[in-house]
């Protein structure tokens, strides 16, 4: 990281003054619109809240936490969330892994290749969800249900039978390209002389790879994983536009706007939504170590 | 040797065939949208031969609800990553130029504020949007994508701008140039593929945003997100029509994607893999 040597006396301090002043709208904003809603989530979550009922507001402690958490659809909701997460990131990390790895080594049309394998990303998660659960996973036409056929095996009715697992599959297509994308372009800052010392000295590629490719790409994977988690815990618009939600399905995200839209019960909802913010800050707090850490390097 | 080179051309097959399948559910809708609805659903599905026909394209553009939520996501698009630009700009060019101790705390500080997940504030928001008439609003929604964007361009044009020499910049400041001088003059056409290639990225996750896109919009303000993903009831299942609007609703953003993906790693990683 570069610092920049700066002006001595007055020019300095002008400098510095400068340079809050640069800072300060975008800091404002963040402030007006990331952090202070949270207040008003943690009051509401306290109070007696329904948008229907003619309540009075009255403070009533944990009660809405209390209510969320022996509601039957709060302990599915917290493990599909878990279960998504975890899906998802292993799929596009594995997937994406090989795929970089496979491209690394390509040198004829690796524009063309890199260019089919990014496009996912770009699609939006509406398009992407009702393209899976119609074109591909539609147990009569669709396409998947064609290919199974072709191999002399049953359609799978994707959507009624494994709905958690459809949409982690549609969002794990989502993210594939992002993790092939980092680890390609990590792999490619990777010593070939090494690589080319040990083939040379016999080593097998399981070797290479365990022991000089894993080591090299486990700081981004790391970051791949935080950055996926963000998007991740947030996810909406699939559950939305394929199940609608519902039990199997809900995630922590799902539940409050469920909470909210369908229940109009702001209590438990904000409640839910100070758990979600929670359950963010723990995973936020190793993160940014992470992230803080490559700051310095 | 000669096994070598079997190898690296079963590695090289399985590399198109595995890229092509990683692409094969957008191929697979942009020619559904070329067929008839019939066709669409057939079992067995046709593949190249059958009767090829612009009329999804035609009747998607046909309906106004195409053009009014493209128009729609244009503006919400453009102008809340204009605004994200307009306060990013001089953010990182505060914490690239002129360092303080705390410069690396507030960067942290910005990276965290995208680790909320919006349902935390989702309530708040959405009743105060409902009090002040916002709404359903174009401007309600860019400014929640103005804030959800700015961290990551902050961090972006950061990383860009330290690539930027300092002394270059203190030479002109000492010939007596202004701090608005230095940026337009200095700065910018040196940092101008970096700050391109950051609105795009910007302009991308906004065009895709479907969190609060969906929840904050119904009819006035719905962009293409809320367009697409009304095709989700069961009445609106026609496929070949969902995948022209699909295509329609995508290309833009994929070709801007295709043009700056190197861009895209720096700048979701915050800088952290180049």
């Amino acid at each position: 990281m570069s610092i920049s040597t700066v002006p001595t006396g007055s020019g300095r301090s002008y400098l510095r003054l400068q340079a809050r002043i640069l800072m300060a709208p975008a800091i404002l904003l963040l402030v007006v619109c990331a952090i202070l809603p949270l207040l008003p989530t943690i009051y509401y979550s306290l109070i007696d809240y329904r948008l229907l009922a003619s309540t009075s507001h009255d403070f009533v402690g944990a009660a809405n936490y209390g209510r969320l958490i022996t509601d039957p659809g709060f302990l599915p909701a917290i493990g599909n969330t878990l279960m998504l997460n975890g899906l998802v990131l292993t799929i596009s990390i594995l997937v994406g892994l090989g795929m970089a790895m496979l491209i690394d080594r390509v040198i004829v049309g690796r524009g063309l290749l890199r260019l089919l394998v990014i496009s996912p990303f770009f699609v939006m998660p509406p398009v992407a969800a009702l393209i899976w659960k119609n074109l591909l996973m539609q147990p009569v036409a669709g396409l998947f249900a064609w290919v199974s056929s072709v191999f002399g095996a049953g359609a799978v009715d994707w959507f009624s039978t494994l709905p958690l697992v459809s949409i982690s599959l549609i969002v794990a297509w989502q993210w594939v390209p992002f993790a092939c994308l980092v680890l390609l372009t990590s792999l490619q800052s990777f010593d070939r002389e090494q690589r080319e010392a040990a083939e040379l000295d016999g080593a097998s590629s399981w070797a290479i790879f365990r022991y000089l490719t894993l080591p090299h790409l486990a700081r981004p994977i790391a970051i791949v994983v935080m950055i996926e988690t963000i998007f991740l815990l947030s996810l909406f618009a699939e559950i939305y536009v394929t199940t609608g939600g519902g039990r199997t399905t809900n995630n922590l995200a799902f539940l409050i706007y469920s909470q909210v839209m369908l229940q109009y019960d702001i209590g438990v909802a904000s409640a839910a939504g100070v758990v979600a913010v929670i359950f963010a800050n723990i995973l936020a707090l190793v993160m940014v170590r992470l992230v803080g850490r490559s700051l310095e390097a | 040797m000669q096994r070598t080179r079997l190898s690296s051309v079963a590695r090289r097959t399985l590399t198109w065939v595995l890229a092509l399948a990683i692409a094969a559910p957008l191929l697979w809708a942009l020619l559904a949208s070329f067929k008839s609805e019939l066709e669409a659903i057939a079992s067995p599905p046709s593949f190249l031969v059958f009767d090829w026909t612009l009329e999804n394209y035609r009747s998607v553009l046909e309906s106004g609800d195409y053009l009014h939520s493209l128009r729609n996501s244009l503006i919400i698009a453009g102008g809340s990553s204009l605004l994200v630009m307009a306060l990013a700009v001089p953010a990182a060019w505060a914490m690239a130029f002129a360092p303080t101790r705390h410069t690396r705390g507030i960067l942290l500080w910005m990276l965290s504020t995208k680790m909320l997940p919006a349902v935390g504030v989702l309530i708040p928001i959405f009743l105060f949007y409902r009090d002040w008439g916002l709404l359903d609003t174009q401007a309600g929604v860019v400014l929640l994508l103005t804030a959800g964007n700015l961290p990551i361009a902050v961090w972006m044009l950061y990383a860009n701008f330290n690539e930027v020499p300092g002394e270059i910049l203190e030479a002109a400041r000492m010939d007596g140039a202004s701090i608005v001088q230095e940026v337009v003059r200095v700065l910018a056409p040196m940092a101008l593929p970096g700050l391109a290639s950051s609105f795009f990225l910007i302009f991308t996750l906004a065009w895709n945003e479907s969190f609060w896109s969906l929840n904050m919009t119904t009819t006035d303000a719905a962009p293409l997100t809320a367009f697409v993903a009304a095709f989700s009831n069961p009445e609106g299942l026609f496929w070949a029509k969902l995948s022209a609007a699909s295509m329609l609703s995508i290309a833009p953003v994929l070709v801007i994607g295709w043009l700056c993906q190197r861009q895209l790693v720096r700048g979701l990683t915050f800088g952290a893999v180049k």
